[in-house]
């Protein structure tokens, strides 16, 4: 007993974190060992991976819903950057209405659930009978994910101008560039460039918020991926298309992260 | 209109409660090299960021060319572009390269074609030996080369007067030489330039006149062999005595009462080897 002691207390610190290795490894083992023993695999396997339905899913509107997650998506996307751009400038405008109307804006729209503003748009036509959007339903669907999108990439967009070193206007306004100039030409495309691998884990984000399309309600064939995989569970009783979907929204949100990953690597690079 | 393309009078400015430049006076005259020398913290580089109106001075006026910066309703776009800056950091534009670094402004503010801007660079960035790196990007030059980047790139816009603040504080002590040299060339081809420098031998050999600041004012000023060579003023004198013999400064200069307490001998201090070869 004492000799196990001594030699315990002998061991290196290598040698204690090589033990406690093992044990890490070892309780790893036995938790997928308990798992494959006791889960009921051909249960799991019929809910969630059954090969007809995954067959049905692919070939029966899959790629559409896909299509339209992406469209839904992107012109948010759009919608966003553009009006993220502006709204981050009137947040630094020297004139103090424009910070306020800006910081207002960025508060208000960041600090309440997306799915509340899509929720307002399905019901817009209730108190405006005669409104009709462009587009629609990409036109709802834009407007409501690019407002909040807006608000979120505004604050992004604004870090990225202040990252910029203040030495960059000074050059600039000493050629006798303007304000304006000296933003656009220099300011703004180094801010972009800061912002890119942020503004692209905002891209993710909003692949994923855009299944709040089920709110507004929109017709069978703009249907995107969530709803889409949810009303085929829903009629083939069965959880495998909701597999699908997730797998198809992982096709997309997986080359975004890669990509975010490449950049950042890239910029560390530069420095 | 007189020859004096700048002209300075009774200038303050004030960071806060911080007075950094107290009433200062100065005239540059076409084709003079004047360098602006003094401690950090003596206001040098808020003079000349005063100059082409980096800093907004409180009181006083700036005269460019004759026009007055400080004049409210003064275009100051349009008065930058005759007045060339170079900074410490050279802030070149990293996003862009050499060539368009030195184009950029024309093309925008100056409304020159972009084969003409082009010409122009390349004229300038062969006047700076660089003309085999106009496709680089900034960083992947040595300091030395972006500083003289940057030279060109303000030689592009034809200045009638080059600003230049610290040009060489930021870089190896190797690249200093090359940075100076194409200040020395540009000022004997007549350009005016104001510099505020710690190259004492740089102010010496091209300098028509040397300006000492401290403290917010102008202490000193005259040819250099007067200012660097026989300096009227205590501070001047201390000052030079700081910067051009640092390894002969003795511990009580700076240590000051410490070193020397009242009424008894000197404290015995441990002696400095300023070279480091004592055993």
């Amino acid at each position: 007993m004492t000799t196990t002691t001594t030699t315990t207390r002998r061991l290196s610190p290598r040698q204690r974190a090589q033990r406690l290795r093992w044990a890490q490894y070892a309780l790893l083992v036995v938790a997928a060992a308990l798992a494959i023993w006791l889960a009921d695999w051909p249960a799991i396997y019929k809910a969630f991976l059954r090969p007809d339905l995954i067959l049905a899913a692919v070939t029966g509107g899959l790629f559409s819903a896909l299509w339209m997650t992406i469209s839904y998506t992107a012109g948010a996307f759009v919608l966003g950057l553009v009006a993220g751009t502006v709204v981050a400038l009137m947040r630094l405008s020297p004139v103090g209405p424009y910070r306020w109307i800006a910081s207002a804006y960025i508060e208000f729209f960041r600090g309440l659930p997306a799915i509340l503003v899509f929720i307002a748009f399905s019901l817009i036509a209730i108190p405006f009978p005669g409104l009709q959007m462009p587009w629609e339903p990409y036109g709802t669907v834009w407007l409501a994910l690019g407002l909040v999108a807006t608000a979120y990439m505004a604050e992004t967009i604004r870090a990225g101008i202040q990252a910029v070193p203040k030495g960059q206007v000074e050059a600039a306004r000493s050629l006798g560039m303007p304000a304006m100039v000296a933003s656009r030409k220099i300011v703004l495309p180094q801010a972009f460039r800061i912002v890119l691998p942020p503004l692209t884990n905002e891209l993710i984000l909003l692949v994923k918020d855009s299944s709040l399309v089920f709110v507004v309600g929109v017709s069978l064939t703009h249907f995107d991926l969530t709803k889409w995989g949810r009303a085929m569970a829903n009629s083939e009783a069965n959880l495998t298309p909701l597999v699908v979907a997730g797998f198809a929204y992982l096709l997309i949100t997986l080359p975004l992260s890669t990509l975010v990953r490449r950049m950042e690597h890239s910029a560390e690079k530069a420095h | 209109m007189t020859d004096a393309v700048v002209d300075i009078r009774g200038l303050n400015k004030s960071f806060g409660s911080l007075h950094v430049l107290r009433g200062i006076d100065l005239t540059v005259s076409t084709g003079d090299v004047v360098c602006v020398i003094g401690p950090s913290g003596s206001g040098k580089s808020t003079l000349l960021r005063c100059v082409n109106l980096l800093e907004q001075p409180e009181s006083g006026t700036v005269l460019v060319g004759g026009v007055d910066l400080t004049d409210r309703d003064c275009d100051i776009d349009a008065a930058r572009r005759h007045i060339g800056m170079v900074f410490q950091q050279f802030n070149l534009f990293p996003h862009l390269t050499v060539l368009q670094n030195c184009t950029v402004a024309q093309v925008t503010v100056a409304k020159r074609s972009t084969s003409e801007a082009t010409r122009i660079a390349r004229e300038n960035l062969v006047r700076v030996g660089l003309e085999d790196k106009v496709d680089e990007y900034p960083a992947k030059l040595s300091g030395g080369q972006q500083q003289r980047v940057a030279i060109a790139r303000a030689l592009s816009m034809d200045p009638n007067l080059m600003l230049f603040d610290e040009p060489t504080s930021a870089l190896d002590p190797e690249l200093v030489g090359e940075v100076l040299s194409v200040m020395r060339q540009l000022a004997s081809e007549g350009m005016t330039m104001l510099v505020v420098t710690h190259e004492m031998a740089f102010a010496r050999e091209v300098a028509d006149r040397v300006i000492f600041m401290d403290a917010g004012a102008i202490v000193e000023e005259g040819r250099p062999a007067e200012v660097l060579g026989s300096p009227t003023e205590a501070r001047t004198r201390e000052f030079l005595h700081r910067v051009l013999e640092p390894t002969k400064l003795s511990t009580d200069e700076f240590l000051g009462d410490r070193a020397a307490p009242a009424g008894g001998p000197a404290m015995e201090l441990p002696k400095i080897d300023p070279h480091g070869l004592t055993p």
